[in-house]
């Protein structure tokens, strides 16, 4: 898919130029710059833009900074465990886990180590340790290797969850990641790598816990996350010509959660659909749904609809597989149900 | 050496092994023509562990493989178009397109589950050694392993246990990282281990080991049969490093075919093999040398054995037609097998 359309023109502030550039590009650049700016800071993993063609753009940072990239063994539990004590003890880190699904290899010390440790010490201690993965339905990873823990995460109070869906978000939000002196878990989506848009020159880094609003629209808000943004925004285009206006909403980052955008945008169309990858039951889009429906029945014409992964492990079969994604037919029908859904109703 | 078996039995294991071989050379054909079917891994070079291992065990013998398993399938008798559908994600599949190349199984040949998780396995299979020894059944487990796997806290804790325990389990490690690219130069992963010796970590909580040459067929199931008979005589467990050499074309991280097909001749006329892989089929190639014994014992003519291969690659063409003519599962089985099916 091509994000070229939404984001290559997209003016920068004065005096910043902008350029091209892939998501993995952008990721790169952004671990350059950490690289050149900090000293502390330090990579552990090796597989960083996963093992499709543009993992060797990671190639050059290894090459430049050899003492701060370290290729770990297969042994998530320990390097996770190195990352965080590293982080304990005047570095800062970026731990690259690969392949989401591997983050359950570590859960030990991510989830009942890092998430844990500033609490436990009253305060007393920052854990700048940062856990990168690359989750999702990516065409083959079968049951083992397609997960997006995501959720299981934000079950976990303790732990910055981080979300990008473009190549400037992926730029400006790592710094900040990096910077913020809590332990973060920032997923990037497989399929997110190729997609090219504009990142400006001399961004500034992205502030945690700010939406960015992908599409501005008046009928539905439609909330996404991750690659589903890009599948929201290929509804949203085709929907257009059935004159329906869908505001797409991208929170960036789950933990902290920008609310009050969300909240504002359902006041403004009363009508909500959800799209994340995250499977249905106690997913990323079940916690968006309960807010809304905490904080603001009373604003919805139509009841909150969810796009998610259903509650079944991911089947091998290309023919399976495309069965449970959240695609932008799937999106669009959900969106066209809020219009005429039968407790749609004018305020 | 040859394996301690009558002379019909080594032309089946060389026709097993040399199945897993004409079915792999096909398959990384059919990943380059494409529609990709995801990131997979093959066996060649590492026949000559797996399937004289099962050849070494019994047919009531559980064994667990890794994201490596084709050879273990195939090895066990599964049909080689079942699982070529399986890979391509087919309703004819082994498993109905849920499990593809990194989950293939097949209970029904004491194949239970396969994990791509590196080490996912070794803790589930003396699990299984566990159930065996309180059933009092006369069986054995074996974890299928790569050197990779001996990275992963999974892999000590399961062997202290396993120690103490006295289960009857073979830990099978397939070390297959001599002459391997690695990680680190922008290759397949090799392992980095800090301990010279494997064996010595299956040592410290006094397993008893053995390390044998993977392309010897004859070691591998002389040490495995030794295994089998200390587990089933309550010895518990034992641990085996077979050793190989990296097949060139395991070495990208993608598999390739780097210079067509495996010509038996090359065990004999070894000049005629592409100078790229001259030296691996020389010297390194298992299954070439399993054919060098077999003619120096005189137990085959090179007749006979290219009337076998000629077989065998009839039999993976007759795979592929039926797996690539195989249809998709329909949308719903998406749904299905969640739960065990009443
Ligand atoms: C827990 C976990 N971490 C990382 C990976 C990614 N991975 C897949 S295969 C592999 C290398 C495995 O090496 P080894 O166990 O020696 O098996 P080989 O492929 O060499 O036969 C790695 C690191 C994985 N599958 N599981
Ligand atoms: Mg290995």
């Amino acid at each position: 898919m091509d994000t070229t359309e939404t984001a290559a023109e997209a003016p920068g502030p004065a005096g910043v130029t902008a350029r091209e550039l892939t998501y993995a590009e952008a990721l790169v650049e952004a671990l350059e710059d950490l690289m050149k700016e900090d000293p502390d800071f330090l990579i552990i993993g090796s597989y960083v833009l996963g093992l499709g063609p543009l993992r060797v753009l990671f190639d050059r940072v290894r090459a430049a900074y050899p003492a701060r990239v370290l290729d770990p063994p297969t042994a998530e539990l320990a390097f996770c465990g190195f990352g965080i004590g590293a982080a304990m003890n005047g570095l800062h880190v970026m731990v690259d886990v690969g392949t989401a699904s591997f983050v359950f290899q570590a859960f030990p010390q991510v989830v009942n180590e890092a998430a844990n440790a500033i609490y436990m010490s009253g305060g007393r201690l920052a854990l700048p340790v940062v856990f990168h993965l690359l989750h999702g339905l990516r065409a083959g990873g079968a049951a083992q290797h397609s997960h997006s823990p995501q959720a299981m995460l934000w079950n976990t109070p303790g732990l910055q969850i981080i979300l990008p869906a473009s190549p400037a978000d992926v730029k400006g939000l790592l710094p900040s990641a990096v910077r913020s002196g809590s332990p973060t878990v920032f997923v990037d989506h497989s399929k997110l790598l190729p997609l090219r848009g504009a990142v400006p020159e001399h961004a500034r880094p992205i502030p945690l816990g700010v939406a960015d609003v992908k599409r501005r629209g008046r009928d539905v808000t439609v909330v996404a996350t991750s690659f589903s943004v890009h599948q929201a925004l290929v509804a949203a285009e085709r929907l257009e010509s059935e004159g329906i206006d869908v505001e797409v909403i991208d929170p960036r980052t789950i933990v902290p959660l920008d609310r009050r955008a969300i909240l504002e945008s359902v006041a403004t169309t009363g009508r909500l659909v959800i799209v994340d990858e995250t499977h249905r039951s106690c997913g990323v889009a079940s916690e968006i749904a309960a807010i809304v429906g905490e904080e603001a029945l009373d604003a919805l014409r139509a009841p909150i609809c969810r796009v998610t992964v259903p509650d079944v492990p991911v089947p091998f079969s290309p023919a399976l597989e495309s069965q449970l994604e959240p695609t932008p037919e799937k999106i669009a029908a959900a969106i066209r149900a809020q219009m005429t859904s039968r407790h749609s109703r004018r305020p | 050496m040859l394996p301690d078996l009558a002379p019909a039995e080594l032309i089946s294991l060389f026709r097993r092994m040399l199945l897993v071989r004409r079915w792999e050379e096909r398959l990384i054909q059919l990943a380059a023509e494409g529609p990709s079917f995801g990131h997979y891994h093959v066996y060649i070079g590492q026949e000559t562990i797996g399937v004289p291992a099962l050849w070494a065990l019994r047919s009531t013998d559980v064994v667990f493989p890794t994201h490596r398993n084709h050879g273990y399938l195939l090895g066990r008798g599964a049909d080689p178009g079942r699982l070529l559908a399986e890979v391509l994600g087919k309703a004819t599949g082994l498993n109905g397109g849920k499990g593809g190349t990194l989950h293939a199984s097949a209970p029904e040949l004491g194949i239970p589950h396969t994990s791509a998780i590196v080490g996912g396995v070794i803790p589930i299979a003396a699990g299984a050694a566990l159930a065996a020894r309180i059933k009092g059944r006369d069986q054995v487990s074996v974890a299928v392993f790569g050197d990779g796997a001996m990275e992963e806290g999974a892999a000590f804790e399961t062997f202290n246990t396993a120690a103490l325990w006295r289960v009857p389990v073979i830990f099978l490690c397939e070390n297959n990282t001599r002459d391997a690219l690695g990680a680190a130069a922008g290759g397949y992963p090799a392992s980095i281990i800090a301990a010279a010796d494997l064996c010595d970590i299956a040592r410290s909580v006094g397993l008893p080991t053995a390390a044998v040459d993977g392309t010897d067929a004859g070691a591998v199931f002389a040490a495995m049969r030794q295994g089998a008979v200390r587990a089933r005589g309550g010895d518990g467990p034992t641990f085996v490093e077979a050793v190989v050499s990296r097949w060139p074309g395991s070495s990208p991280l993608w598999p390739e075919l780097p210079a067509g097909r495996t010509e038996l001749r090359y065990a004999w006329a070894p000049q005629e093999a592409p100078e790229r892989l001259a030296l691996w089929y020389a010297e390194r190639d298992g299954l070439l040398r399993y054919v060098r014994e077999l003619l120096d014992a005189s137990l085959a003519t090179r007749e006979e054995l290219a009337r076998i291969d000629s077989e065998v690659r009839a039999a993976v063409e007759q795979a592929v037609r039926f797996a690539t003519d195989s249809a998709y599962p329909p949308a719903d089985a998406a749904y299905d097998n969640v739960f065990a099916s009443s």
